[in-house]
This record gives structure tokens, C-alpha cells and sequence, in this order.
């Protein structure tokens, strides 16, 4: 990284900086640069380096090539149901819980009044933290005190919505989403306030009808909006883990992928070289999005 | 008949049939929309509820019917048996210098990619952006391998390592929020008029008074911002307290919220009663400081 500034004009090239401006972009840009070399991209790679190891953490590292990876797809029952709970996320959120954000923020936007109190109570599932949300889908779902079996009434042989394995992922997705619909919901409002009013009076004129006009002539000019909510689902649903965690650690129909990465290191066990190859395989998932992602800033770069 | 029922019922010409139709399409939009925030809200208050009621009650009626008994007794048992304040004050401890140095040092790497176009700014604008978005479980091993082998004098922590210590934690908040708010400052910071910057340097101003004096102050409802969304999310962190510290007495409150769950019983309105304390601060932030909170969001998010 150079602290030399770019001499691109004349008039720049005027500016240089004093002796006492170069310590001050030396610490404070030294500072947060090497604050996020040691916290995120250090351990980034550590961890890729730790994959290709059968480490306990206390005994010598063994360098063990692949097998780590060789196991985790073979001879790990629990790597798949999670990748497949990790991808179930991953479509619930982004076909479900993400188009009913729209459809709330397109609503909103038209302009109804209370629309101040309907942004408000929509939103506010998004400021409590994951792991409030999953103690609350206990009070929803548990068996035998839970909300849902008191509504319909279920006191026969009531469901057990969270401890049954082939229901519960269902009705965690369901406070997730909870949650992961106000986020979308925002981000999209803002979107819709920028929206040109102009082009939409256009593509009325034009004989456009409603439904017409937002998927051909709004949902477009939405792009950057779409792509951020993209992002977002993706990362949302790859570091899904405080929900699960906190109504069952993870285990018996909710493993995710983090669970399974904070079981083999905080675990008895601690499988570090194991842990990290199911870490790697999340980093190698999410870098491929945000690679395209940041590539869309960049030219975004270019053109402002 | 039909000659004379003509005249008395004239058939509506046809903008007031539009307008009909209109009115009956917004008392639909609002229906939808009141049902939709019920729903959202629904599960909050049932949090409260429940935490407000004796446990046999609700056991035996159910939580949904009438309360024979209300009582504050649960948040007394929450503040004084589970020690819910000192869990606070752990929380405080991490977020408020997370905050402030996250802000600072993100602002002043802002600053330095946006303001002074330095030569690898966009190189070093990308990194901060995506270690944002990388996975936590990524970085979570080799983090924790490292912080059990960093020794700390006793003053600093009084396990002797960096392990099991508020540094660790505020370290990491710190590293891994800095991507997001370089994101957004650098963006926001873009957008004010280079001129005022120009005119400093002209009257031999500095770097750090360029920053500190001129730009920081412009930066002010970009900084409130991000303050207040940041504040939120360190608050509501649940994985990195949970990895890093092992004493139960450190935990903060979110980490905390699942020491109230029994080994073997579980009082669940003794954990909404906790769930609602945990909840509280940041639906009171919220709801004060909504404005600066979506800003916060769709700075990062309206550009592109």
C-alpha cells in the first residue's frame, strides 16, 4: 500500500504530504490495517493453511494433505444434512422471506397511511439479537406451553414443533425469516424512494399496466438494491448458527454448517484441522459471492 | 322495469368506478399490511405476557388465557437471582470502546481511501469490505488457537491470556465491524464537496486536521448512524462472547440469556422474562433513534 498520493494533475501533484502527515497515515491507517490483517484475513488463511493439517490444538501439527476434505465428504454423516439445512436456508430466505420484503416495501411505498407505524412493527423483529429470536420461537413452538399448540388447540397429542427433526428446521426458518423480511423490507424502501418518478409516469402513459410497470421498468433500476439483498441473504444464511444455537445447540434436525465448525473446536475433541476444512468450505461458498459482488462495486467505482 | 330503474340507478361513470375500485384495493392494502404487523408483533407480546405470568398458570390454562395473576416477579428474579445487571454492564464493557474505535479508525481509513485518492485506496477499500463479509466460523479457529497462547498481564485479565478476556472480544467486534463502516463513511464521505477539503489545504492544514477538523464534523449524521446500528449489533453478538469467553461471569447479556434455561427444566416464562430484558435496550434505541438506524443500513446499501 502506498502512501504516496497520485500525481494524476498538476494541481495535485502541488500537495505533498509533511513529515507529521505521513506518522498520522502511518498509525491511524497502520492501525486499522493490521487490526484487520490479525483479526480477519491472517485468520482467513490460517485457517485454509489448518485444513490441510490434523491439528488437536495442544500436539504437533501433521500435515495430512487432503484427507480432512476426503472425510468431511465421505465419512461425515453429519456434513450433508447441514450443507442441505445451510441450502434450505439459503431458499427460504431468498425465495420467500426476500420477495415477501419486496412485496411489503412496494405496499408501503405506495404510499397508505400509518405507513410510518406499518415500516415501524415490521422492522423491529430486525433489532433483536438471533439469539432472542430463537428463545422466542420457544415460547412459539414448544410443546407442551408453546403458543401455536394453545392456538389450534392441539392438546391430545400436541406437535413438537422444535424437537421434532423433520419439522423443526421448518419453524426455525420461520424466526429467521421473521426477522430476514424487515431487513429486505427497509433496503428496498429506500430503493423504491429513489425510484424516478417520472419513468413510472412514462410507462403509464405508455398504456403499462401496474404489474407491468414495477417488473419491467422499477425492478431494474432496483439492481444495486437486488444485489445487496443478495449478498445479504448468501451471508445470512451461511452464518446462520445464534437461532439454532440457541434453542438446541444445533443438534437433532437443526445442524448447521457453523455448528458443526464450534462443535470440532470448542468440542472435547478439538478437531482444529477438521474444523477448519468445514470452515473452508463456507469461505470457498461466500467468497464466490462476494468476489462478484465487489466486482460490481468496483465498476460502480469507475463510474462515478 | 328496466326503463324506469335506468334513471334512478345511472350507471357510475367510470372515474368514480376507478376510484371505487381504488378504495376497495387500499382498505385491502391496509387489511393485508395491519394483518402482516400484527403477526410481526405477535410473538413480542406474547414474550411479554408470558414474562408477566406465574409459571403453574400458565402450565395448566395455557398461555393463551386470561392472566389471574400478574407480577413483575420473573424480571426481579431475572435481575436479582441471575445477576441480569452485571451481564449488562459485560455488554457495555465490549460495545461502547467497540463502538468508539470501530468509528474512529473506520473513519479515518474512510477518509484516507475517499478524500486524499491514494494510490491501492480502492485495493484497500475492497479488503476492508469483504473481510466483513466473510463467514465468522472462518476466522473463529485460528483466532481462538492464537488468543489461548497470547499471555496478558493480571490486570488486563485475570485468566493471564488473552482467552477468556473482554480484549479478545472487543479485539475481534472491533476487526471485524471496521469492513462495514469503511464501506459506508468511505461512500458517504464521497459525497461531500471535495472544495471545502481543497480550501483547507490551501490554508495549510494538515491531514489529521483535514480529518479531524474538517471532515469528521460533515460526517456527523453518517457517524450517528453507524453508532447507533453498530451499538446494536455488538449488543445483540452472540458467537464471538460464546467461542471466546469461558467464564460464565464474563458472558455478556445476549451469551448470558441461555443461563437461564435450566439443565433440566426450563422455566420458560422466567426466559421470556429474560428475553424481554435482553430485548428492551435495543427496541428502546430503536424506536428513539429510528431515523439514524435505516440511515445506517441504506447508506451502505443505496449506492452501488
Amino acid at each position: 500500500m502506498s502512501l504516496i498520493p497520485a500525481r494524476r494533475t498538476g494541481r495535485r501533484a502541488a500537495r505533498r504530504f509533511t513529515g507529521r502527515d505521513l506518522a498520522v497515515l502511518g498509525v491511524l491507517l497502520g492501525i486499522p490495517v493490521l487490526l484487520d490483517a490479525a483479526i480477519v484475513w491472517g485468520p482467513t488463511l490460517a485457517s485454509v493453511m489448518l485444513s490441510f493439517t490434523g491439528w488437536d490444538g495442544v500436539g504437533d501439527i501433521k500435515w495430512v494433505g487432503t484427507q480432512n476434505y476426503e472425510n468431511l465428504f465421505t465419512n461425515y454423516p453429519q456434513f450433508w444434512p447441514a450443507a442441505r439445512h445451510n441450502l434450505l436456508w439459503l431458499a427460504f430466505l431468498g425465495l420467500v422471506a426476500a420477495p415477501f420484503g419486496l412485496l411489503l416495501a412496494v405496499l408501503i411505498d405506495r404510499g397508505v397511511r400509518f405507513s410510518r407505524f406499518y415500516q415501524s412493527t415490521l422492522y423491529m423483529p430486525v433489532v433483536l439479537s438471533l439469539a432472542v429470536v430463537g428463545f422466542i420461537a420457544q415460547l412459539v413452538f414448544s410443546r407442551d406451553q408453546g403458543a401455536l399448540n394453545a392456538v389450534i388447540g392441539d392438546t391430545g397429542s400436541p406437535t413438537d414443533w422444535l424437537g421434532d427433526p423433520d419439522l423443526n428446521i421448518w419453524m426455525v426458518l420461520l424466526a429467521a425469516a421473521w426477522r430476514h423480511t424487515g431487513y429486505v423490507m427497509i433496503l428496498y424502501l429506500a430503493g423504491l424512494k429513489a425510484v424516478d418518478p417520472s419513468l413510472k409516469e412514462a410507462a403509464a402513459i405508455d398504456g403499462a399496466g401496474e404489474a407491468q410497470t414495477f417488473f419491467r421498468i422499477v425492478l431494474p433500476t432496483l439492481r444495486p438494491v437486488n444485489v445487496i439483498v443478495g449478498v445479504i441473504t448468501v451471508i445470512e444464511s451461511l452464518r446462520a448458527f445464534d437461532i439454532v444455537y440457541a434453542v438446541n445447540h444445533g443438534r437433532n434436525g437443526l445442524e448447521l454448517l457453523s455448528v458443526l465448525v464450534t462443535d470440532n473446536i470448542i468440542g472435547e475433541a478439538s478437531r482444529i484441522g477438521f474444523g477448519s476444512a468445514i470452515a473452508v468450505v463456507m469461505l470457498l461458498v461466500s467468497l464466490g459471492f462476494v468476489v462478484t459482488y465487489l466486482v460490481q462495486e468496483i465498476r460502480g467505482e469507475k463510474n462515478r | 322495469m328496466t326503463v324506469r330503474a335506468a334513471p334512478a340507478r345511472p350507471t357510475a361513470p367510470p372515474v368514480p368506478t376507478a376510484r371505487r375500485r381504488n378504495r376497495a384495493g387500499r382498505i385491502g392494502v391496509h387489511a393485508f399490511l395491519t394483518a402482516v404487523s400484527l403477526a410481526f408483533l405477535a410473538p413480542l407480546l406474547l414474550a411479554v405476557y408470558a414474562s408477566l405470568r406465574p409459571y403453574d398458570e400458565t402450565s395448566e390454562h395455557g398461555y393463551f388465557s386470561l392472566p389471574r395473576h400478574l407480577s413483575l416477579d420473573y424480571y426481579r428474579q431475572a435481575f436479582t437471582d441471575s445477576g441480569m445487571m452485571k451481564y449488562f454492564v459485560n455488554t457495555m464493557i465490549i460495545a461502547i470502546p467497540g463502538v468508539l474505535v470501530t468509528l474512529f479508525l473506520a473513519s479515518f481509513v474512510a477518509f484516507a481511501v475517499a478524500r486524499l485518492r491514494m494510490r491501492g485506496g480502492l485495493v484497500l477499500l475492497m479488503l476492508f469490505t469483504a473481510g466483513n463479509l466473510l463467514p465468522q466460523q472462518v476466522i473463529v479457529t485460528p483466532l481462538y488457537v492464537v488468543f489461548n497462547r497470547i499471555p496478558l498481564p493480571y490486570w488486563m485479565s485475570d485468566s493471564m491470556t488473552m482467552f477468556d478476556s473482554y480484549w479478545a472480544v472487543v479485539a475481534v467486534q472491533i476487526g471485524f465491524q471496521i469492513g462495514f463502516c469503511v464501506f459506508v463513511l468511505a461512500n458517504f464521505m464521497r459525497t461531500l464537496p471535495q472544495e471545502i477539503l481543497e480550501a483547507a489545504v490551501v490554508d495549510g492544514a494538515g491531514v489529521w486536521t483535514q480529518y479531524w477538523r474538517i471532515t469528521l464534523p460533515l460526517c456527523r449524521p453518517a457517524l450517528a448512524a453507524l453508532g447507533t446500528l453498530q451499538f446494536t449489533w455488538m449488543y445483540n453478538d452472540f458467537l464471538w462472547a460464546l467461542v471466546f469467553v469461558s467464564d460464565g461471569d464474563k458472558l455478556p447479556i445476549t451469551s448470558a440469556l441461555n443461563n437461564l434455561r435450566g439443565q433440566f427444566f426450563t422455566d420458560y416464562n422466567l426466559l421470556a422474562a429474560g428475553s424481554v430484558i435482553v430485548a428492551l435496550p435495543t427496541i428502546v434505541v430503536f424506536l428513539l433513534l429510528q431515523r439514524h438506524f435505516i440511515a445506517g443500513l441504506t447508506l451502505g446499501a443505496g449506492k452501488g
